[in-house]
């Protein structure tokens, strides 16, 4: 049989690369496109929309702090769908896992009333990340134990945390007449970037004062975020553990061949998947609303799914994939007030799923023609 | 052009082009009417892929063809279907849970509006059954049958349709012996109604039992065609092959030392936990090849699967040296110096969508050098890579190339490099040369020698009998889970293993006892 | 003891029906789809755009029929979608479907607020005609959804069109090498499902109630999914399953437990959904090609 050597070297993983980002960047502005067509539909002028757009996450220092602000929990919850991807487990259980996160750190926020804030800060978030830990780790077991659908158990999961935390939890812990718990202590806190100029230490820092804004709300989550998805990276291709995942995500039976055990890997990555998805709430309860609060959750846990799909689901990936959504959801508010619905967000989301999934076939046809033009 | 009105077929100058490669280059082919023809050629020579664009499943890149001297394009099965081409393919075209009958009339259903009319075809489906003497159980889903009637029913499907041309893809891989004596006297039935019959193979003494012709595929190429008659299997070997070919393995006489593996009375059960394994022992002692003689579906797969580790034990012991590894599990095995060469090369023994490097250390990733305390060693694995490479003379674009870019052999070179680079004292290989090219195979066949001489005991199982035979230096028969005999292999042949492996001990005509 | 007395009561069991029928149609849906080898997790979605569609076609001209009208046209656009991606272009099916739902979501609530201008529930409209047996409301849906499961079954396993779906849900290349146009009936399986899904959210939004609140399919598409699955794909299995979580939902939504509060209650379909799939009823094996896009000659 006649082969044509298809060298595969360092030039062709940076090409596979830019195929990725180019399939990515390809997707998003074809669904802003189709997203004029909706803008259309609400009587506005889609250049007044997409600009309030733009100006809303791009237009100032306060307003690009705040698309970070809103990247942080995309981030994670894309980190919650990406690293079980990568294990062949679809998570769409990060909107539970998020508020099960949210709550515990909420409720551990408030609870301990005496404890030094670099105890009960660090403690509240493990606590939070636990939480969402072993709601992960529970479809992540019964995967591997039973077979059972994760995507099925996932979602029922959700549904479950929604009642046990915001039916049922908030209804007895709430202390007023706002639809969360109480407020936490300050000791538990994480510190907001618009504290620093007060703040003992980091107000001493040189540029401290450029965070005076009060509209300024990014806080230290997103630092945490960005460390998670290093290390999630880490894990993923540099240490057998990730090794294993992956082996078992292309095929999990070469990889039980190779002695590796599939259902210890589904556990694991669906348990650290848990863990940053309640990182997710945690920052946002200890963060963002300094309480569990009813809807904190925004959708984080569905649009983690795009997050993670336009950045390829890769660590690092996922991360420019956050910050794009936080853009689009900090632009969003903007274009409320402009006059468009801000759920065009969540249908240009949609959209940009839809084209990247089919942008696939995209990246085979033309890895076929490239192999075709070699023989001849 | 000739348009003789005896041809039935004629597939003029075609190519067949796929990414990478060029299965089909300006093949011709020509087939009388009402004759046996046997397409042979290597594994990847090209004889399914040109079968596959006669049938309308692939699309040619150029050529003609002409069927019963008329130009005709094909575009999808139904235009074959139509023109009187029926074909059985290597693996069986069958759905599992749908009886025999809904197998046969899937696409030509006789009914009133969209109702199926079950009973005529029913009745079809006997009459086919009985005019041609194929055997079928027409209610029986196809699950539950064996593989002969399964076979059967291919046949009858394409007979429905009014094949006058039948192809046969690979027909005798499952069969023994006595079932290939059977298709063949049904090959001979079919002649004697008018049909005429192509069949793929690569096993020379079925092409000189059977064929009127014989046209040779090598390198997506068409060498020769032959009058049967005319030729000896060395002479059709040479032209597969494109050089004077050894048949027959070299290898010295084996010198076994102390027992290594055991086996004794394994129970194991399949995917529907029904017994496929019931009672196996063996023993294989270091510097000696155990053959596993056998027609595939036996229990060969749920033993390896036990042995190494990937399948529950339900009784019986295993040991390596004396040690009792019954509940070890597949890492713990491999790291008792057992290696293993699967029998799916591409569902278990490689990570498709890895690249040659970390499919090199898969099973031993977590081992110095490849990774220290949890951590991958990418340089140590990048050396190890291309020492195996150069050492195996793996072909395919380089260590950093995904697995599923590499041709069958290289990919079973892959493996094989993987597991002799590891030394092992026990070796079980499992269908090693299944689907790769005679040069590839001529190469594995050396390595495991070179294990045995080296001292290493090996397991081998194939359905391939020419390969057991020459390969292994004593020979264990395993029909319906359980060993039937065990013997030299010097002093039996395939007529005897062939009667074994159906179960019977003994001739049923009581005739001579086949030495 | 009143508890269980309650539980056993003939107005709970037939307000099970009635719970049950989105359930149902949408299990009927999920079947076909997966029958012909095409995962829909998108049901829910589509469930949803049927709703609202329902609501909206009964909003123009007062007539409840033309919601339903419109719930199979937003069915049949939305399984158009899936379908496109999924069959033509060959793109990761669970991915598509969970665009599908958020697509839905974002849809349903930006045309609330274009069409009605509202921001959770869209004005009240006409319903859909309804009989009163023993205090629970039947809506025509109801029956259509009871008459389907017989005809479904006669479909699938006594016509040449229901014989041929399957096959090219187990082995398509089987089927493909006979002449059948696998991706065609494919394609066509998808749309039907989305049919039937839209028709479950017209049930949600006019047949049992009068308006569209944002979000009511509630998961639902989901339970039907694990209907389908405890049925094991067939469609006398899903309907009995169907009504096992039917049920249970009647149970959630009319019995007070002593000593459970409320809230919780909600969660027993989700809970009972997950205790099923962790297999303690019984393994389930899906059609064997279910999941893979089906290239010719690829195999």
């Amino acid at each position: 049989m006649l082969e044509v050597k298809i060298v595969e070297n360092r030039w062709d993983h940076i090409k596979s690369m830019m195929t990725n980002f180019g399939i990515s960047l390809l997707s998003i502005v074809v669904a802003l496109i189709f997203g004029i067509f909706f803008i259309l539909l609400t009587d506005q002028s889609p250049v007044t929309a997409y600009q309030a757009l733009y100006h809303g996450a791009f237009g100032s220092f306060s307003n690009i702090l705040n698309t970070l602000w809103r990247s942080t929990p995309l981030i994670l919850t894309g980190l919650a769908f990406a690293l079980p991807f990568r294990a062949g487990l679809i998570n769409i259980g990060a909107e539970g896992q998020l508020l099960m996160g949210g709550f515990a750190a909420g409720v551990a926020g408030y609870v301990f009333t005496s404890l030094p804030g670099f105890i009960h800060l660090p403690l509240a978030i493990l606590i939070g990340m636990l939480a969402g830990a072993l709601w992960g780790g529970l479809p992540g077991l019964l995967k591997a134990k039973f077979g059972s659908n994760e995507v099925i158990t996932t979602i029922m999961l959700n549904h479950i945390a929604i009642a046990l935390t915001i039916n049922y939890g908030i209804n007895k812990l709430r202390t007023s007449s706002r639809m969360a718990t109480p407020e936490i202590e300050p000791s538990a806190a994480l510190l907001r970037f618009k504290e620093i100029p007060k703040h003992p230490i980091w107000g001493k820092l040189p540029f401290a004062d450029i965070f005076t804004n009060p509209g300024i709300r990014l806080h230290m989550n997103f630092v945490l975020a960005i460390i998670a998805a290093i290390i999630l990276w880490y894990i993923l291709f540099k240490t057998t553990l990730g090794y294993e995942m992956r082996a078992v995500g292309f095929n999990s039976d070469g990889a039980e061949y190779g002695g590796i055990k599939p259902g210890k890997s589904m556990f694991i990555t669906m348990f650290l998947g848990g863990a940053v998805a309640g990182l997710a709430g945690a920052g946002e309860a200890l963060g963002t609303h300094l309480s569990f609060m009813s809807g904190m959750d925004a959708g984080y846990g569905f649009t983690g799914i795009a997050v993670a799909l336009i950045g390829q689901t890769h660590p690092i990936g996922v991360i420019f994939g956050g910050l794009l959504f936080g853009a689009l959801n900090q632009g969003g508010l903007e274009m409320q007030f402009a006059g468009v619905p801000s759920e065009i967000v969540n249908i240009i989301q949609a959209l940009v799923i839809f084209f990247v999934a089919s942008l696939q076939i995209l990246k085979m046809y033309l890895r076929k023609r490239k192999e075709k033009e070699g023989v001849e | 052009m000739s348009r003789e009105e005896n041809y039935i077929l004629e597939m003029n100058n075609i190519t067949k082009l796929f990414p990478g490669v060029k299965a089909n280059d300006n093949v011709n082919f020509s087939v009388k009417k009402g004759e046996i023809h046997a397409l042979v050629g290597e594994n990847g020579a090209g004889k399914t892929t040109l079968m596959k664009v006669l049938y309308g499943l692939y699309d040619k890149d150029n050529g003609e063809i002409f069927y019963n001297g008329e130009k005709v394009n094909l575009k999808g099965p139904q235009d074959a279907i139509d023109l009187g081409i029926g074909m059985v393919h290597q693996h069986f075209m069958l759905v599992d849970p749908l009886t025999v009958t809904e197998n046969i009339v899937l696409g030509n259903e006789p009914r009133s509006g969209i109702i199926l009319n079950q009973k005529k075809a029913k009745d079809k489906v006997k009459e086919i059954s009985e005019k041609y003497g194929l055997y079928v159980d027409p209610e029986a889903e196809i699950r539950d049958i064996s593989v002969g009637m399964q076979q059967r029913a291919e046949i009858i499907k394409t007979l429905y349709r009014g094949a006058e041309l039948l192809i046969f893809d690979e027909p005798t891989a499952v069969l023994t012996p006595q079932e290939i004596d059977e298709l063949f006297e049904i090959f001979k039935s079919l002649k004697e109604q008018g049909k005429t019959i192509v069949f793929i193979t690569h096993k020379l003494q079925e092409v000189k039992a059977i064929s009127d012709r014989i046209t040779v595929l090598r390198n997506g190429k068409s060498v020769d065609t032959v009058d049967t008659e005319d030729v000896t299997e060395e002479d059709v070997a040479e032209l597969m092959v494109g050089r004077q070919v050894l048949l027959e393995v070299e290898k010295t006489k084996a010198n076994p030392g102390k027992k290594i593996f055991e086996v004794n009375n394994l129970k194991v059960s399949d995917n529907r936990d029904i017994p496929a394994v019931r009672g196996v022992s063996l023993t294989v002692r270091k510097g000696e090849i155990l053959g596993i003689a056998g027609v595939e579906g036996n229990g060969q797969t749920e033993l390896v699967e036990a042995l190494t580790g990937i399948r529950k034990i339900e009784s019986g012991k295993v040991k390596v040296r004396d040690k009792d590894i019954t509940k070890f599990d597949a890492r713990e095995i491999k790291r008792e110096s057992v290696a293993h060469i699967p029998e799916d090369r591409q569902k278990r023994g490689l990570i498709m969508d890895f690249n040659l490097q970390e499919n090199v250390i898969l099973g031993y990733h977590d081992l110095e050098p490849f990774s220290r305390n949890g951590i991958m060693k990418y340089n140590n694995i990048a050396d190890y890579t291309q020492k195996l490479i150069d050492e195996f003379d793996i072909r395919g674009g380089g260590m950093e190339a995904k697995a599923k870019n590499l041709s069958g052999g290289n990919q079973q070179k892959l493996i094989v490099a993987r597991e002799f680079s590891q030394d092992p004292e026990f070796l079980i290989a499992s269908q090693p040369t299944r689907g790769v090219d005679v040069g590839s195979i001529e190469f594995i066949h050396k390595q495991i020698i070179e294990r045995r001489d080296n001292g290493a005991g090996v397991l081998l199982l194939s359905a391939d009998l020419s390969e057991v035979l020459s390969l292994s230096d004593r020979i264990a028969v395993i029909f319906e889970g359980e060993i039937v005999d065990v013997l030299d292999a010097s002093e039996t042949d395939e007529r005897e293993l062939g009667k074994l492996m159906t179960g019977s001990t003994i001739d049923a005509g009581g005739e001579d006892s086949g030495k | 003891m009143d508890t269980i007395k309650e539980m056993l009561s003939l107005s709970l069991i037939l307000a099970s029906f009635r719970f049950a029928t989105p359930l149902i149609l949408a299990a009927l849906g999920g079947i076909f789809s997966e029958r012909s080898g095409v995962i829909n997790i998108a049901l829910e979605g589509m469930m949803l755009f049927g709703a609202f569609a329902a609501a909206y076609g009964s909003s123009i001209n007062g007539n409840p029929w033309t919601g339903v009208l419109f719930a199979i046209i937003a069915g049949l656009m939305f399984g158009a979608i899936h379908a496109l991606v999924c069959v033509v272009f060959k793109a990761d099916q669970i991915v598509v479907g969970t665009g599908i739902n958020i697509f839905a979501t974002g849809l349903t609530i930006f045309l609330l607020q274009v069409l009605f201008n509202v921001k959770g529930t869209s004005p009240m409209v006409a319903r859909l005609p309804f009989m009163r047996i023993f205090d629970v409301r039947f809506s025509v849906l109801t029956y259509v959804a009871l008459i389907l499961v017989p005809i479904v079954w006669y479909f699938f396993f006594k016509t040449s069109w229901g014989l041929r779906i399957r096959s090219i849900g187990e082995h398509p290349a089987a089927a493909d090498t006979l002449g059948v146009k696998v991706n065609r009936w494919r394609f066509i399986s998808v749309l039907m499902s989305g049919v039937l899904a839209g028709l479950a959210g017209a049930h949600l939004s006019i047949g049992d109630g009068s308006a569209f609140v944002r979000e009511m399919s509630a998961g639902r598409g989901f339970i039907a999914l694990a209907a389908m699955i405890f049925g094991k794909w067939h469609p006398v299995g899903a309907f009995g399953a169907a009504m096992l979580f039917g049920y249970a939902e009647a149970v959630a939504v009319r019995v007070d437990f002593p000593f459970i509060p409320s809230e919780l209650i909600s969660a027993i379909p989700y809970i009972l959904t997950i205790v099923i799939l962790a297999g303690f009823f019984g393994k389930s094996t899906p059609p064997a090609a279910d999941g893979e896009p089906y290239t010719k000659g690829e195999n």
